[in-house]
């Protein structure tokens, strides 16, 4: 059994100028990218695969398979150009890890987008950033900067005859952009919005041209992979969730902040880690990846919180963006707020979103501002499946996880809510006062 | 064509689009090099951007006004974006904004004082700044300040007002909101001291400090990298 936190993305993290490319370098740093270069692409694909990486945006896919699926050759879809284009539009509610890995080891990512940009054949990569994530910006930046004057970006690297060009660019606030479709559009400089699919981006993506999206973290995991092989990898977690993950806890817990675990690490374990609850107030609710992820009560401490744990239990791993709230806040109302969320950044595209969010929004915020019925329960539960599998994309899906969840462990709540009605509005949370 | 965006402008945003392997994909960052100039988003930097990239007004348009960041108004010298999702809102969030709303006497993207004079502020409330264990947060001109009471950023405001600039928790030291914009376009002009700036909370290392502290490691790698897998025979 590995240790109960396994630092392996947050290993710099703690040395001074840990983003800094002579402290990355004297930390084992780009020793990956010279033994990369020493194998056939497809070993390199074969070797993630092998690995059992997933990527660590919130899907989980297989990161090898999706590498595989860009077609190659020197005819046909395969002569294309291919790109890389890196996910760094972190807004899921509750999600905070990639900043903090941009921050502070920006060139793990920068080296594993050379690996894999050589893997897949691409000659220019695209990183992505939101644009409120501007000292991460600055960061991974002068990363790029850094490694171009030491020659691992641009014409032929290291000697080895492959090109690469990283550019970095800045998102403008939207949420959407998270959607790999969506992103592809925002970075042709177009609104950010998803695209029909198929054709998927390993065919048809950047300028319509074969193109691997793929999150920072997973992204920031190829270079440790390549120094310590998959079976390295598969020592954390489990068989079809392996390797290491930061776990980001937030919210009503002593300590707060970024736990990087093996998959499969509990509630119940991270608690301990982080403290225990604030103020040993118990606890009420929970998400286990970001407001997407179907809400989790203290029934679920001990589920395993990997790919298969979270979806046995009836909602998904996501971003592993552990949101913990306490007892003194209102259900109600920390979905209203949610639900405005989705309804501010759904992109108007597609009309089971647009409407959904639009209503699930007043109807919550009747219902927390005193003028709630109990039939608007299951109104909400009939909007929610209207959108569910019907929205052009997961934001929709996702804006019906928090009010179909807390309906199901919190009904109570709700109807008792109505039921008090013609009432003060609800308070948000005693924990305020 | 307005003479706003002058010789230097045009040539940044030359930089700007040579690095895309289309042009157009450098819309969203002259836009960013727009409010650089102006501190917003006008017709004039609507055009501008159109004239660069080939592009019509229309189509611009329909991108500025997607975006959340791109503002249609003219900003303070300042923009203070109060983090009110649900986890920052529960801890603090909400009151953090309805105080400063107060102060300032103005709303959501509103602006208190004379747009682009020292101490001006517009005021904002944001989705999801993804720095949720460092909550409640907000943002000035994309610095984070962490971990925020109402007193805290009220103080900060009554700094900003005075024409101070408070350092950020996390970030390179304040300029303004001009400033910000122009390294959001990608152009950098002082790249080596800004990167300099803090970003690591304790926060941020909880991890990585207990894992040193009770001597716990990811398993050890192999001494040298193992070789590559051997690939299927092409059939």
């Amino acid at each position: 059994m590995p240790d109960q936190l396994t630092p392996v993305l947050t290993r710099r993290w703690q040395s001074p100028r840990s983003w800094s490319i002579g402290t990355y370098e004297e930390l084992e740093g780009y020793q990956a990218l010279r033994h990369a270069l020493t194998a056939q692409p497809d070993q390199l694909i074969q070797l993630v695969k092998d690995s059992g990486l997933r990527g660590r945006g919130g899907a989980g896919f297989p990161t090898g398979m999706k590498w595989g699926f860009i077609p190659q050759g020197a005819t046909g879809p395969g002569a294309k150009p291919k790109y890389l284009v890196i996910n760094a539009d972190e807004g899921e509610p509750g999600t905070c890890k990639d900043i903090p890995t941009m921050m502070a080891d920006p060139h793990s990512l920068i080296e594993g987008c050379i690996i894999t940009s050589f893997a897949i054949r691409a000659n220019f990569c695209a990183i992505y950033i939101r644009g409120e994530a501007l000292h991460p910006i600055r960061r991974v930046r002068n990363a790029v900067n850094e490694a171009y004057a030491m020659g691992y970006l641009g014409k032929d690297i290291l000697g080895s005859g492959f090109d690469l060009d990283i550019v970095v660019h800045a998102g403008a606030g939207a949420y959407i952009c998270g959607e790999e479709t969506a992103l592809l559009d925002s970075l042709e400089g177009r609104r950010g919005q998803p695209r029909l699919k198929p054709p998927f981006p390993a065919t048809s993506g950047l300028y319509a041209s074969p193109t691997v999206v793929n999150n920072v973290e997973t992204i920031a995991s190829v270079p440790a992979i390549v120094l310590g092989g998959s079976d390295w990898f598969r020592e954390m977690g489990s068989e079809k969730s392996p390797g290491p993950k930061i776990y980001s806890v937030s919210g009503h817990v002593e300590k707060p902040g970024q736990y990087e675990a093996p998959l499969g690490i509990t509630l119940r374990q991270l608690l301990e880690l982080a403290g225990g609850m604030k103020g040993g107030v118990p606890l009420k609710f929970w998400t286990p990846g970001g407001s997407s992820t179907p809400l989790f009560t203290a029934e679920h401490l001990d589920v395993p919180l990997d790919f298969e744990g979270a979806a046995a239990a009836g909602s998904m791993l996501g971003t592993t963006a552990v949101q913990v709230f306490n007892e003194t806040v209102s259900v109600p109302w920390a979905v209203m707020k949610w639900t405005e969320f989705y309804k501010h950044e759904s992109c108007g595209k597609c009309t089971p979103c647009r409407e959904g969010t639009y209503w699930l929004a007043q109807i919550l915020e009747r219902m927390v501002h005193g003028e709630g019925t109990p039939e608007d329960v299951e109104t909400m539960l009939d909007i929610c499946d209207n959108i569910l599998g019907r929205a052009f994309c997961a934001l929709g899906d996702g804006a019906t996880s928090p009010i179909t969840s807390a309906i199901k462990y919190f009904r109570q709540e709700f109807l008792d809510l109505c039921a008090a009605q013609p009432a003060a509005p609800v308070e948000p949370a005693g924990a305020m006062a | 064509m307005t003479d706003v965006f002058d010789d230097l402008t045009r040539q940044r945003s030359k930089e700007i689009i040579a690095q895309y392997p289309q042009s157009r994909s450098a819309l969203l960052p002259l836009l960013h090099l727009v409010q650089s100039v102006e501190g917003f988003v006008s017709q004039g930097g609507i055009r501008f951007c159109a004239d660069e990239l080939e592009l019509t007004t229309a189509e611009v348009s329909a991108v500025a006004t997607f975006y959340t960041m791109y503002k249609r108004t003219p900003c303070g010298e300042h923009i203070v974006s109060v983090c009110t999702n649900t986890l920052c809102a529960v801890l603090g969030g909400d009151d953090i904004y309805q105080r400063l709303s107060d102060k300032l006497g103005v709303g959501h993207e509103e602006t208190a004082g004379e747009p682009g004079t020292t101490g001006s502020i517009t005021l904002e409330h944001a989705e999801c700044l993804a720095a949720c264990d460092l909550a409640p947060v907000l943002q000035v001109n994309y610095e984070f300040y962490d971990n925020q009471s109402v007193e805290s950023a009220e103080t900060l405001v009554d700094a900003l007002q005075r024409g101070e600039k408070p350092h950020p928790t996390r970030g390179a030291p304040l300029t303004d909101f001009k400033t910000v914009e122009l390294e959001l376009a990608g152009i950098f002009p002082d790249l080596e001291h800004s990167v300099e700036g803090q970003s690591t909370a304790p926060e941020t290392m909880r991890g990585a400090a207990l894992a040193s502290d009770r001597g716990w490691l990811a398993p050890a790698m192999p001494d040298s990298a193992p070789a590559f897998p051997e690939l299927p025979e092409k059939k």
